[in-house]
């Protein structure tokens, strides 16, 4: 097996997932200059209410093919995931939008917190099997194995976010947020209504984010209460390194970051004598997190169109 | 003139513990031009925002088209006919120049209207049309102020706020701003001009009010203000 091209694969899957997530966490950002750290815990939700759904239905004896049944278990998710967003930004960031900035962070960190410990509570400390729903087909790619899952996922994740780029930059809605992000003073005397952008925000991200959850746990095959903290740390370094508040950024952010990730790990071992296995794969994101804080913090993209007098 | 388009009463405006406006009166009647002048720091700015609802007041009335607007949100000024070309343009600077103007017309649903009005400010400012496609923020400064007036008339205002729309701006491309002023005012838009420039501002309007520390201090015809000695010696510098 070509380790080269697996590992091409699997980060290009891993890297439009990470995409998704990064555009919930820019999305905000762009809008309020938020760091929504509780995005990471709606990705998680989104999971787990998917798993929940499936193994609920597979327990009532519907018979339906797995790709249905995963549908079924998204069409439950993203409604919730959509609906924990909007009420996150009524009650916990709402009221501080006037707040110093470190507010609304703490805050933020705050309600991640409490969304994992209910988590527990609801699916408790063990990891949640992903339901094998789902047919496992191999091709084999210039040597490198394939999964139609990892297939699906790609091409879902770029749909996605081909709808969202449409949404931001062709429809009013879109027109008005970014209104709001460059000047909400302004917005608000042409007639936006600031504050149904920002639920707007919120919605949309958590419903890709929601939709990320759920590729996370069919791709890992397992969901756990406190994968939001990890993915949605890594999410927000793909962000971060494509420029924050930027749409394109975050997408090219996510890609390279899986890519980075992907291939450190599957070299890791070599280049360290063995030292170091591909389990240390976690600390590439970090490392290209602070690299970026100190050689670039405007991000890849995140470079400002001049702006005269 | 039956009833006045605008009518403000007693109007106090405190923020911050300062009292920047004190209580004043204006009238605005329909398809007028009025000016209001003053010093820096007079509170013309803070009545301007008052009046679009960006600034909750601290006392008085405030009554546009007979229906006071103490209740309503400040989004909801536009829709009402109340518009604010901003002090400083305000202009959208990643948005391009359409998405600008099309951003005026946001709270308006009629496709083949705002089409027709769009030509109407490419027609009223032709360099706009040359630079429909580009961002606003790459604009010069008189081009961001002829975007963000144009910008205002895509609401179809009833009054269109002007604050200081000659700010920064070289005295030709004042000259050609003040210009277009006049044409809008000509199409029946009645308008509230602030302006530190108070001699270009007088011979605009019909009428002017003057401001001094959160207080209105004179209010006449511009072409008596105009002559009033006191008024060219604090203002019009002669």
């Amino acid at each position: 097996m070509d380790i080269f091209i697996q590992q091409l694969i699997n980060g290009l899957i891993v890297g439009s997932i990470y995409a998704l997530i990064a555009l919930g966490y820019t999305m905000v950002y762009g809008i309020m200059q938020l760091i929504n750290f509780a995005h990471g815990e709606i990705v998680m939700i989104g999971a787990m209410v998917t798993i929940t759904c499936i193994n609920l239905l597979l327990g009532l004896g519907v018979q339906l093919p797995g790709p249905l049944l995963l549908l079924a278990g998204l069409l439950m998710a993203i409604p919730v995931s959509m609906l924990l967003g909007f009420t996150i930004e009524r009650v916990a960031y709402r009221p501080l939008r006037r707040a110093p900035r470190l507010a609304p962070l703490i805050t933020a960190i705050g309600v991640s917190i409490v969304l994992q410990q209910l988590a527990m509570l609801i699916w408790g400390r063990n990891y949640r099997p992903f339901p094998a729903i789902l047919p496992t087909v191999v091709h084999d790619f210039y040597g490198a194995a394939i999964t139609d899952l990892q297939i699906a996922i790609f091409i879902l994740a770029f749909l996605l976010m081909g709808g969202l780029f449409f949404l931001i930059e062709r429809t009013k809605l879109g027109r008005a947020m970014r209104a709001t992000s460059q000047n909400p003073d302004v917005a608000g005397l042409m007639g936006v209504n600031i504050n149904t952008v920002i639920s707007m925000t919120f919605v949309i991200g958590s419903a890709l984010g929601a939709v990320a959850g759920v590729m996370v746990a069919a791709n890992y095959d397992q969901a756990h209460a406190y994968m939001g903290f990890m993915i949605g740390l890594k999410a927000f370094t793909a962000a971060v390194l494509g420029g924050i508040g930027n749409l394109a950024g975050a997408v090219v952010g996510g890609i390279l970051l899986g890519l980075i990730e992907s291939l450190g790990s599957g070299y890791l071992g070599d280049l360290t004598g063995g030292f170091l296995g591909s389990h240390y794969k976690d600390i590439f994101a970090f490392v290209v997190l602070i690299a970026v804080l100190i050689f670039r913090p405007s991000g890849l993209m995140g470079e400002r169109v001049a702006e005269r007098a | 003139m039956s009833e006045a388009l605008l009518q403000v009463k007693d109007l106090k405006v405190a923020y911050g513990g300062i009292h920047a406006v004190k209580g004043i009166d204006l009238e605005i009647g329909h398809g007028e031009l009025v000016a209001l002048i003053g010093a820096n720091g007079a509170g013309k700015t803070t009545t301007l925002k008052t009046l679009v609802g960006m600034i909750k007041p601290a006392g008085g009335e405030i009554l546009f088209d007979g229906q006071p607007t103490a209740r309503l949100a400040s989004y909801q000024y536009v829709g009402r006919g109340l518009v604010l070309v901003p002090e400083g343009r305000g202009v959208f600077p990643r948005l391009t120049v359409a998405e600008n103007l099309l951003m005026g017309a946001h709270v308006r649903n009629d496709k083949p209207g705002i089409a027709h009005d769009i030509e109407r400010v490419y027609h009223l400012f032709p360099r706009l049309k040359e630079r429909q496609a580009q961002l606003a923020g790459t604009l010069s400064g008189g081009e961001q102020q002829m975007l963000a007036i144009g910008r205002a008339i895509m609401s179809r205002p009833k009054l269109l706020l002007l604050d200081e729309p000659s700010m920064g701006l070289a005295p030709i491309i004042v000259q050609k701003i003040f210009e277009i002023i006049r044409m809008i005012a000509a199409e029946g838009v009645t308008m509230l001009l602030v302006e530190q420039n108070a001699k270009l501002a007088l011979e605009t309007a019909n009428r002017g009010y003057v401001m001094e520390s959160g207080r209105i201090t004179l209010a006449d015809s511009a072409a008596n203000l105009l002559a009033n000695e006191a008024i060219q010696k604090a203002y019009l510098g002669e």
